[in-house]
């Protein structure tokens, strides 16, 4: 297995680690960076609980190969809040105990800012089409989209 | 394994080329992780080919528009040209995964991936669209139904790729449509998929039509008989049975977990059907 050094920028700092050829952009998060709030549930792109931002774009970070990320912008979970300032979704989530055992919270929240990133006025419809790659398997969904569209509402009216 | 992202096509076919082992090329990798993770064998050589110029983009050209092996399916929708002149294409594309998923996952790889359950490939034969393969040999452009073999199998040689996919002009009076059949709304792989595009003559009678399948034979099937049974009138109850009927005798399918031969030989006449009402709808036809 090869050997490779890559230098991304990782929720606004630049970072820089080795990693092998196979080697996942989850797993370089999780095990190099010490970045474990993106979750590695199915490793193969179905659950969302890894969700990450890639150069604005919303991925699966199990379905990137680390080597693929050189120069490239990633913003994870750990990026989410201002300091201790909560986002407002995770604030939301927190209020309306939009989780249970927390595993997939990380991929929800990344995902949804994506959403409201976008469009801050989504249907629930939307939020629910946005939201199928997340997976849930204790709470069930109506919680977290009910918090996705309250935030929505809230961000509007602030 | 080796990782390579070189910055120019000619290079990218010369690791593919010179590799002594398995190659394979990255582009979005939604379906390359999965392998390498659970596949049987394991590449010696990846090739990532997003860090050539151009792989991203979707570039207009003779009135068609070109879109790159690395545009992922979130780009496609995003593009409106494109869109409006082939939401069939962009619409099927779509339908690939989740967000997550659209974020990463490009057309040409579903291509390349050579599933017949592919949710892009009918729609893009339907469309008449044309892979630009690039290799040791030089270029060639296919059509887009000559690229899946098989099952995982593809007619490239060693050494060539596929840089992009060519969506031509859209004819005036046309309109394209992909519909497939899942068993949920979301996230899920086709039992059956169906690609129609066609075009009205003067008189509003359909002059020329493209008829895919997806998911009911060993690849997509581009089939003569569907087109020829709704050319040459407008597209009435009797046409739309014509053609549901010509889908059905074109089917070829396996028994598997999503679908028996029976379902998916009537699904596909189905599908063929509402996918063609809608392509007429978007050509401007009026019952």
């Amino acid at each position: 297995m090869s050997h490779y050094r890559v230098t991304a920028v990782v929720n606004g700092d630049s970072v820089d680690f080795p990693c092998d050829a196979g080697e996942t952009l989850l797993d370089a998060l999780r095990d190099r960076l010490g970045l474990t709030g993106s979750k590695e549930g199915c490793a193969s792109g179905d659950c969302g609980a890894c969700s990450v931002m890639l150069d604005g774009r919303l991925v699966c970070s199990c379905l990137v190969l680390a080597a693929e990320a050189g120069g490239r912008e990633i913003e994870t979970i750990e990026g989410m809040a201002d300091g201790n300032a909560l986002h407002p979704l995770q604030r939301k989530f927190l209020d309306l105990g939009a989780l249970q055992c927390g595993v997939c919270t990380p991929g929800f929240l990344v995902a949804a800012k994506a959403l409201l990133d976008r469009d801050p006025d989504p249907t629930e419809t939307d939020v629910r089409y946005w939201l199928a790659g997340n997976l849930c398997r204790c709470t069930g969904y109506d919680k977290i989209v009910r918090a996705v569209l309250e935030t929505a509402e809230d961000m509007r009216g602030a | 394994m080796r990782y390579e992202a070189p910055d120019t096509l000619e290079a990218a076919v010369g690791l593919l080329s010179a590799a002594d082992g398995a190659a394979r090329v990255l582009a979005g990798g939604t379906d390359l992780l999965v392998q390498l993770r659970s596949g049987p064998v394991e590449p010696d050589l990846v090739v990532d080919i997003k860090r050539v110029p151009g792989m991203d983009a979707i570039v207009e050209e003779a009135g068609g528009f070109r879109v790159g092996a690395a545009v992922p399916g979130a780009a496609l929708g995003e593009h409106a040209g494109l869109r409006a002149a082939w939401p069939g294409v962009v619409e099927a594309t779509e339908l690939i995964g989740s967000t997550q998923i659209q974020g990463r996952a490009t057309m040409v790889g579903n291509l390349c991936n050579a599933s017949p359950a592919a949710d892009s490939v009918p729609a893009m034969i339907a469309a008449g669209a044309t892979a630009r393969i690039e290799g040791p040999g030089g270029r060639r452009d296919v059509p887009v139904e000559e690229v899946a073999t098989g099952p995982g199998r593809t007619s490239l040689a060693e050494g060539e790729l596929v840089a992009s996919v060519f969506l031509p002009a859209r004819p005036a009076r046309s309109g394209d449509a992909y519909l497939r059949l899942i068993p949920r709304t979301e996230m899920d792989i086709a039992v059956v998929g169906a690609g129609v595009s066609l075009t009205l003559g003067e008189n509003g009678a359909v002059s020329a039509a493209r008829v895919a399948l997806g998911a009911v034979a060993p690849t997509a099937l581009l089939d003569r008989a569907c087109a020829d049974a709704i050319v040459g009138a407008a597209l009435d109850a009797a046409a739309l049975e014509k053609l549901a009927a010509a889908a059905s005798a074109a089917c070829r399918p396996i028994d598997d977990k999503r679908g028996t031969v029976a379902y998916r030989t009537r699904v596909a006449g189905v599908l063929a059907r509402r996918a063609a009402a809608i392509a007429w709808a978007r050509a401007g036809g009026r019952a």
